[in-house]
């Protein structure tokens, strides 16, 4: 086991020292956690000594008492690896056998585990305890966050809490008073950053719940004075839908997780006039790479050249990032190589420059081919999102006897558009395929556009693409 | 309904036609397809449309279908299918 080799304190040692944590707490929808309560005392029912220098699994149904949890672990555990909510039971053993799983801290009363290892059941709580153990020796915890690979079967991320903290400016505590948000759950690596900026700096965090909708959720963030709050393009999209987007007041709004368009930025500065707004790049894998604050879709290209601490650059087409922030590794023992020689992450982002920018095209592997043709669903989506009366779209393959794949649209127009006659529709599908072809090659404008009332957006804040 | 399914074919044709730029033979029932003026692409698209606007791809449905000679075949191929 290593000790702390770096400036980075444990997430308790953190919190300890902070200059003053009163009437700061973590929220969740089921109660709350006084910050300075959870430095005394323990949810994990003051068993740190049994749990120092092993391999924990967090595996919990509620994102409150996983939260507690973290900042528990972190400095006691040798592993941490974090479970996301919707991680299907069969992976389970895959997971365990690689991380060697040790210890599993859960919050739910039993489940089937499906693994013959030896293993500790250690209980976590929403209440606090008074903790009974000592807290003076910290190690250097590993952290392990799942990634879904494109057979369904988890990659296993390594990372540590300086390599996940790499963004986080610790002083920036003298800022008044923060309160973190967010619509990502911090079992992912988006919302973990949340988790982190709130705990390394001393600050609030209001958690969402599997539970509530989405206004109830706004109401609540409001109801704590909400001013940091970050989410996918899609979850603002859901929350301008919910009608309680009102119920906050942020000063700093971040998205991240999917590509930001123009529209949604446009509506997120009309609803909240005096919030910064910026889109971020981050992954798992690669780390928090850059924001974009000019309130403008796509990158200015200084800002892929010129990032601090960050080096990036653009090889066959797809963004490649160095830093301190990128995972180390995968795990396990046929894992994928994470880096190249250089150090190098291929974040399999597509990336083109366009009237000076830069603007993602796409994910290499979500290609559509046409006849031969390669399309990127991203790239036509772009172009149907420009369109006045439309909301949000997803760019899908539809087989054909003729071509092999073709593309078709799935448009979800907005509010007002949506009470329009039928034949109106067809004009708008005219429309809508006029402005592709005046910006498209011919094999790109979708073949058919089909008018929706809604995408499906998955648990991780995206818009499910499903390809296959 | 008949008279339905070709008149939908017959404008999506036509449109398709417009909107790639290419010039449209008269559409007789024994026009072939091959010299109706019309790519691949274009027959691409009017197979999907057809199916978002009639709910029917003969060429989905049915492993053995075979590929229409002509303009009349193609009509046909879809009235049989909505049968």
């Amino acid at each position: 086991m290593k000790t702390q080799q770096n400036n980075q304190p444990s997430l308790w040692h953190a919190l300890s020292s902070a200059r003053d944590l009163t009437g700061r707490h973590l929220f969740g929808a089921e109660g709350s956690i006084a910050l300075n309560d959870l430095i005394e005392g323990t949810t994990l029912y003051g068993r740190g000594e049994e749990l120092c220098g092993r391999s924990v699994l967090v595996m919990t149904a509620n994102q409150f008492t996983t939260a507690s949890a973290l900042i528990e672990l972190d400095g006691i555990a040798r592993r941490i690896v974090v479970c996301p909510p919707d991680l299907p039971t069969e992976h389970l053993p895959f997971v365990i056998e690689t991380a060697e799983v040790d210890v599993i801290v859960s919050d739910r009363a039993t489940f089937a585990l499906g693994s013959s290892r030896p293993m500790v059941f250690c209980p976590c709580s929403k209440e606090i305890g008074p903790r009974n153990y000592d807290r003076t020796v910290e190690h250097e915890t590993e952290w392990i966050m799942l990634t879904s690979g494109t057979t369904g079967v988890p990659k296993l991320v390594v990372h540590t809490l300086a390599s996940l903290a790499g963004a986080i400016d610790p002083g920036s505590n003298a800022g008044g008073d923060v309160v973190w948000s967010t619509f990502y759950d911090i079992r992912r690596y988006g919302g973990l950053q949340i988790l982190l900026r709130a705990a390394l700096t001393g600050h609030s965090l209001v958690l969402t719940s599997g539970q509530e909708s989405t206004a109830d959720f706004l109401a609540r963030a409001g109801s704590h004075k909400v001013t940091n709050i970050s989410g996918t393009p899609s979850q603002w999209r859901r929350a301008l839908m919910s009608g309680a987007a009102n119920k906050i007041d942020p000063k700093y709004v971040r998205l991240s997780g999917e590509i930001a368009d123009q529209g949604i930025l446009n509506r997120l500065r009309s609803a909240y006039p005096g919030a910064r707004i910026m889109h971020a790049f981050a992954s798992t894998e690669a780390g928090v790479a850059f924001e974009v604050t000019d309130g403008s879709a796509g990158i200015p290209p200084r800002v892929i050249e010129n990032t601090p601490d960050v080096e990036m650059k653009v090889e066959d087409g797809s963004l490649r990032i160095r830093s301190s922030r990128t995972a180390r590794c995968y795990l396990g023992a046929n894992a994928p190589v994470l880096k190249d020689a250089n150090g190098f992450v291929d974040t399999g982002d597509m990336l083109e420059l366009r009237d000076g920018r830069y603007h993602f095209a796409g994910r290499r592997d979500g290609m559509i081919n046409v006849g031969g043709l390669k399309v990127h669903p991203e790239e036509v989506e772009a172009v149907i999102n420009r369109h006045p009366e439309v909301q949000v779209s997803l760019v899908r393959k539809k087989k054909n006897a003729v071509t092999g794949s073709l593309v078709v649209a799935d448009v979800v127009l907005k509010v007002a558009a949506q009470t329009a006659q039928k034949h109106d529709m067809r004009e708008l599908q005219e429309d809508i395929v006029l402005l592709c072809r005046e910006s498209l090659s011919s094999y790109k404008v979708p073949a058919a556009i089909n008018f929706v009332p809604a995408l499906a957006v998955a648990e991780s804040g995206k818009m499910i693409r499903n390809n296959a | 309904m008949i008279t339905t399914i070709r008149s939908e074919i017959v404008s999506l044709f036509t449109e398709v036609a417009k909107e790639h730029n290419n010039k449209l033979a008269p559409l007789t029932d024994d026009l072939e397809l091959l010299e109706s003026g019309l790519d691949s692409l274009s027959f691409a698209v009017i197979v999907t449309r057809l199916e978002s606007q009639l709910g029917i791809d003969p060429f989905s449905s049915s492993e053995d279908t075979v590929f229409p000679v002509t303009f009349g075949d193609f009509v046909r191929l879809y009235e049989n299918a909505a049968e």
